[in-house]
């Protein structure tokens, strides 16, 4: 089943003085995310990110368009407490301590009582907060917060979790503990759906991608396919600041940077490559496939204006456009 | 009611009183224990009116002035600092979340309002003694600011839903002023003729009529109270408030948050 299916959604806004000017913030959207997978929605600030998880968190009104998730439509309440939100920048009321506030949200999401007593503390060890009891959220740094913007998104263990910019204020150990809950996250069954710029978080973390850019959509494919190698090409590190003539003579690309050499090859010239280190007896290090980053991927879709046929087979179907 | 509700009203609750809102209190108990004290060194046999008159007065626009104050940040506060976000993602209907505003603002209202009614009752027996009869119209006349604290919760509120915390304070705080010269301003009407008697009468039967539920000068006179007014008051004011409450839900479920 599909956790989540975006069938048309827009955003205008009408701002000025008068509010008549239309400004287009989504053009219209289609998306579908299967469930168990981390879905990584990319695209730099201001492209629609933010008022994409709004507009599914009933937050914002569309324009135009419909979405269902978990087979529901994305108006029913009651599908709510199934899902888990992270906005971006979370801020909290600040006279509550963590552990009161993750009770008012357990008691809003329907917990039970002594399920939210044996689930707050679980929470707050697993997203690293300890030592906090009887501390006022306003005494909290940023890092801190985005910790309980975590934890109460998965506080009433939803099937569906959507994070913002999950990893905004965190410092590098705490990124990667978030990476780590989110792959627990997934291993547990849950649906990830997380918005975010940085493309090597999402590199990392996410079975499927989708890159929107102005508030169109601009790409939609399976991390594995998008970064794959495409080009045909391997590379070739070994030890040593010697470049044999034969290996040239592979139209090989070196370059000696220490004591150790990189070359890029055709494929094809791969078994080759391997015989001429062992013969000039050079100690080899490593032979990767070249694969276009998804750096590369991203750059170039914001660079690309794709063709409205474009959109709508790509996002339709959820493959690469 | 809805749990979920009650949860809402008890963490508006909390809020105010961890952002010290009842040490207004401790403002109060100054002020009427130091009437209390002043009022029966100088005067002769008018202390029970004076303290009744000045602690009611200062019951009422105590009560006023957190109601305003509170109310209009109730909703602008939470879409301005984004806490709405992660309460109405979650299984919260939009007009859930007014009403439980509502009750936590009117909840706070009531236990302020209670300990300052100790207070009176307590500067009353310094200066009288004892208790009479007529006393228990005190009663009455703090049902009736409560009344009047609902409305302006609701008024609030509702100006909270689609304005600035700023110009829902400025209306807030007209509509009060304007209200409590109701029957003024329908006097006022019986006198005019034409365009101005409609436009006269159209306020004042729009405006919420605080004059009406003012007994403070009554109950200090000891005068009685019917029966009729408690019934009319209360009906007018329920009234009021679900009406005004509708409009800041009506209103609010169609908000986007930006």
């Amino acid at each position: 089943m599909s956790a989540i299916e975006i069938l048309g959604l827009e955003k205008t806004y009408k701002v000025g003085f008068w509010r008549k000017r239309p400004k287009r913030a989504l053009e219209p959207l289609h998306l579908t995310v299967q469930e168990g997978e981390i879905f990584g929605f990319l695209g730099p600030n201001g492209a629609g990110k933010t008022t994409t998880l709004k507009l599914l968190m009933g937050l914002v009104f569309p324009t135009a368009g419909s979405a269902r998730i978990l087979g529901h439509e994305w108006t029913d309440p009651e599908i709510k407490a199934q899902i888990g939100f992270l906005p971006e920048q979370p801020y909290f009321y600040d006279y509550l301590t963590a552990h009161e506030l993750l009770d008012y949200y357990g008691q809003l999401s329907g917990v039970a009582a002594p399920e939210r007593k044996r689930r707050i503390p679980e929470v707050l060890s697993l997203v690293g907060l300890t030592d906090i009891k009887g501390v006022q959220l306003r005494k909290f740094s940023k890092g801190m917060l985005q910790r309980v913007g975590i934890a109460q998104a998965i506080l009433h263990n939803p099937r569906l979790v959507f994070f913002d910019e999950p990893m905004s204020g965190l410092d590098p150990l705490g990124r990667r503990e978030v990476r780590d809950l989110m792959a627990q996250l997934k291993e547990q069954g849950k649906t990830v759906f997380f918005s975010t710029h940085i493309l090597s978080d999402a590199e990392a973390l996410c079975d499927r991608v989708a890159i929107i850019y102005k508030g169109q959509l601009r790409g939609v494919g399976a991390v594995e396919d998008l970064t794959s190698s495409v080009q045909g090409k391997v590379e070739i590190l070994w030890q040593g600041s010697r470049i044999p003539a034969s290996m040239k003579a592979l139209n090989a690309e070196c370059h000696v940077t220490g004591d150790r050499v990189r070359a890029v090859i055709p494929e094809n010239q791969q078994d080759a490559a391997i015989d001429t280190l062992r013969r000039e007896r050079l100690r080899l290090i490593a032979i990767t496939p070249l694969r276009t980053s998804l750096e590369a991927y991203f750059v170039e879709k914001l660079k690309s204006t794709p063709t409205p046929e474009e959109i709508k087979v790509g996002t339709a179907v959820g493959n690469r456009v | 009611m809805s749990a979920r509700i009650l949860h809402i009203a008890r963490n508006t609750f909390r809020e105010a009183v961890r952002d010290r809102v009842l040490y207004n209190l401790v403002a109060f108990a100054l002020l009427i224990t130091g009437a209390a004290i002043l009022v029966g060194q100088i005067s002769i046999e008018v202390e029970r009116l004076v303290v009744i008159n000045l602690g009611l007065t200062a019951v009422s626009l105590f009560g006023v002035v957190i109601a305003i104050f509170i109310g209009i940040g109730l909703v602008s506060k939470e879409i301005e600092k984004r806490t709405l976000y992660t309460v109405l993602s979650r299984p919260v209907r939009r007009w859930e979340f007014i009403v439980g505003k509502f009750f936590g603002l009117a909840g706070t209202l009531a236990v302020n309002t209670f300990f300052m009614a100790i207070g009176v009752f307590a500067a009353l027996l310094y200066v009288a003694h004892k208790f009479g009869r007529p006393d228990a119209w005190l009663f009455v006349a703090l049902y009736f600011i409560i009344l009047e604290f609902l409305i302006i919760c609701s008024l609030a509120l509702l100006f909270s839903s689609f304005s600035s915390p700023l110009l829902s304070a400025v209306f807030a705080f007209s509509l009060f002023a304007i209200g409590s010269f109701a029957d003024d301003l329908r006097g006022f009407a019986a006198l005019t003729h034409g365009a101005a008697r409609w436009f006269a009468l159209g306020s004042a039967y729009l405006v919420p009529n605080f004059s009406a539920l003012n007994v403070i000068a009554s109950v200090a006179h000891q005068q009685p109270l019917g029966m009729q007014l408690i019934l009319q008051n209360t009906l007018y004011a329920l009234f009021y408030t679900a009406t005004a409450l509708s409009g800041a839900v009506l209103i609010f479920e169609r908000r986007n948050l930006k």
